[in-house]
């Protein structure tokens, strides 16, 4: 087969201190160097926190796996650092178009909404995110990459986690504040905690294929139910980076992997799709069957598991590595205050439980494209074929074809971390929501809203007449809030004050601002409250609840 | 009042961030309805269905619209 992209090999090495008569002791350990491990790694290291990182292997992702990264997981990337690369290297698009036989019958936008920094979705093979993140890594002095670091025993205890790991010098052990556990779905560390995780299996299995080819195909992700080259099946064509294309075929149950996977089988079918002689290379190959679950708790004292040993679903909506990223955008910042004393233990217990809602979500939404892409019972087949039938002629219908609900991030509407409204707001920036994107001028720089939030508490009040006098004070507490001004197109902050310059009134419009309006904006860049006025006794109120110091 | 054959589900008092949560909470209230069915059971929970909905709707005008809707291209 083909080869667009040459694996590194990295070398093994022990973490400082380790395998000599000392325990060493880490503040925090992450065991798996995946795209979810290295987020966590890196908004850790961003944060000032030394961390290790264990990996059993000693290169990035085998084959493309992940490949579709939604716009709040790049988000979270530029967070981090690595959104630019990830973004340059990526093919962005925004348009799904959905076939039924051979017509199109629906097609979505992801950004209808353009004045947003990053597009709804890009395809990247997951080996480059990981090669960024390693590259990313490198920036600083504080993190330790241990390739051939397997991870054979995990003991924890009130006040450490004590890890044993395999090497190919032998065994050593280490202790460590705190694990983050991204070992993916199989997790070894969840089974030797005894740890359950349930859900259920889908009885079907996808023929997975990496292809590189010339084609005019536009990057926008394509799906046919039923269509004339591969007969009652579903097929789904993405376009990723170097001219190599992700297509998945659904075969079925009574399909055998192992002679699916042979390339005289593969190459037919490739070939009855593209309908034409066009040259193309196989790159990478499997057969895959999935499983949609989650653990019912995502920390366990001193253990936080984030990705997908945390939670898996059905790859229909691109839900499973964006929303371990965004497992990783939840914690760090919790873990941080935590780990400072600013903020007491029960904070950790919301990463679950905001994380478990997340999960939920996904879990919902991915079930329903799988229950609709691949039906059950003759009934639900029925159903399936009559929607997809009037959605030719009518918009109802086109709006119930469920190819995959594709990765958007979830509203934290019920945690306990946000502060109900007292004033009337219209509009979806409610409490726990995701902040949405602006652009914006910062010192008369173009910029983004969300480039210029996030790491840290911040008051956003929105055309001030005059500085709050309060605003030194909030800046001043051990948790600190940075006030800014968001300011209508040609509007001035009051003196001292860092302003953004909504400059096409898309703050204004989203966040529905009226001046005074104020927002207090969580360090992942949720929304943990809102008023009309500037009202600094409330913000306290505000952080001490989004920080269990209430 | 003639057929509404745009989207139209809705839950009252429920608060929807995206376009397609009401679409995909009906299908899979319809789908779950006929879990652990027999062929011939579901085909005669579908009949009373379009009964009750049928009466629901009471106008001959709109009803005669979804029929002739519901035969074309089968």
């Amino acid at each position: 087969m083909l080869k667009t992209y040459s694996y590194p090999k990295f070398d093994f090495r022990l973490p400082t201190g380790a395998g000599g008569s000392k325990v060493p002791r880490y503040p925090a350990v992450v065991v798996g160097a995946g795209p979810v491990g290295m987020a966590a790694a890196i908004d850790l290291a961003q944060q000032g926190v030394p961390v290790v990182i264990l990996d059993d292997d000693d290169t990035v992702s085998v084959g493309s796996r992940g490949v579709c990264y939604a716009k709040r997981a790049l988000e979270v990337l530029d967070r981090l650092g690595v959104g630019d690369p990830v973004v340059n290297k990526g093919v962005s698009w925004n348009v799904g178009r959905t076939f039924f036989q051979s017509q199109e019958v629906y097609n979505f936008n992801l950004k209808p909404n353009a004045d947003q920094k990053r597009p709804g979705m890009i395809n990247l093979q997951q080996y480059y995110l990981e090669e960024y993140e390693i590259e990313r890594l490198k920036a600083f002095d504080n993190v330790e990459l241990c390739w051939k670091n397997k991870v054979v025993g995990v003991e924890p205890a009130d006040d450490k986690v004590t890890v044993k790991v395999q090497t190919p010098d032998g065994f050593y052990t280490l202790e460590t504040d705190w694990l983050i556990v991204a070992d993916g779905a199989r997790s070894p560390i969840r089974s030797m905690l005894h740890l359950d995780i349930d859900g259920k299996i889908f009885m079907d299995r996808f023929l997975i294929a990496d292809v590189v080819m010339e084609a005019e195909f536009p990057p926008e992700r394509w799906f046919w139910f039923d269509p004339p080259f591969h007969p009652g099946q579903s097929v789904l064509l993405h376009r990723q980076s170097d001219n190599c294309w992700r297509i998945d075929f659904q075969l079925g149950w009574q399909a055998d992997p192992e002679e699916e996977k042979k390339p005289e089988n593969v190459i037919p079918r490739i070939k009855a799709m593209l309908g034409d002689d066009r040259p193309f290379e196989l790159e990478w190959v499997s057969v895959y069957t999935f499983q949609c679950r989650r653990m019912n708790e995502f920390r366990h004292g001193r253990v936080f598991f984030v990705g997908d040993c945390a939670h898996q679903v059905s790859p229909f909506g691109a839900r499973g590595a964006n929303s371990g990223i965004q497992d990783t955008d939840n914690l760090i910042w919790k873990l941080k205050l935590v780990m400072d004393g600013k903020a007491p233990e029960s904070l950790l217990d919301t990463y679950s439980a905001e994380r478990t809602w997340g999960a939920d979500e996904n879990l919902m939404n991915s079930t329903r494209s799988t229950d609709f892409i691949t039906p059950k019972s003759k009934t639900s087949l029925t159903f399936r074929n009559a929607t997809l039938n009037l959605a030719r002629k009518h918009s109802f219908a086109r709006a119930l074809v469920n190819s995959g609900r594709l990765s958007v991030p979830c509203f934290y509407t019920e945690s306990a971390l946000n502060t109900p409204d007292r004033d009337a707001f219209a509009g979806d920036m409610v409490p726990g929501a995701p902040m949405d994107d602006a652009s914006i001028t910062v010192a008369g720089q173009d910029s983004w809203l969300l480039d210029n939030v996030g790491n840290k508490f911040v008051a956003l009040v929105y055309a001030p007449d005059q500085a709050p006098t309060a605003a030194a004070e909030l800046a001043g507490l051990p948790i600190p809030v940075t006030t800014i001004a968001v300011v209508p197109a040609g509007g001035k902050a009051p003196q001292g004050m860092t302003a953004f310059e909504d400059v096409r009134g898309t703050f204004a419009k989203t966040y529905d601002a009226k001046p005074g309006s104020t927002w207090l904006v969580r360090p992942d860049q949720h929304v943990a409250a809102r008023w009309r006025s500037f009202d600094a006794a409330a913000i306290r109120a505000a952080l001490a609840r989004a920080t269990c110091n209430a | 009042m003639s057929l509404i054959t745009t989207p139209n589900f809705y839950k009252s008092g429920k608060r929807y961030f995206r376009d397609f949560s009401p679409n995909d909470d009906f299908y899979e209230l319809l789908i779950d309805t006929h879990r652990d069915l027999s062929d011939e059971q579901s085909n005669m929970v579908n009949a009373k269905l379009i009964l009750l909905l049928a009466n629901h709707i009471g106008d001959m005008d709109v009803l005669a619209e979804a029929l002739k809707a519901a035969r074309e291209d089968v």
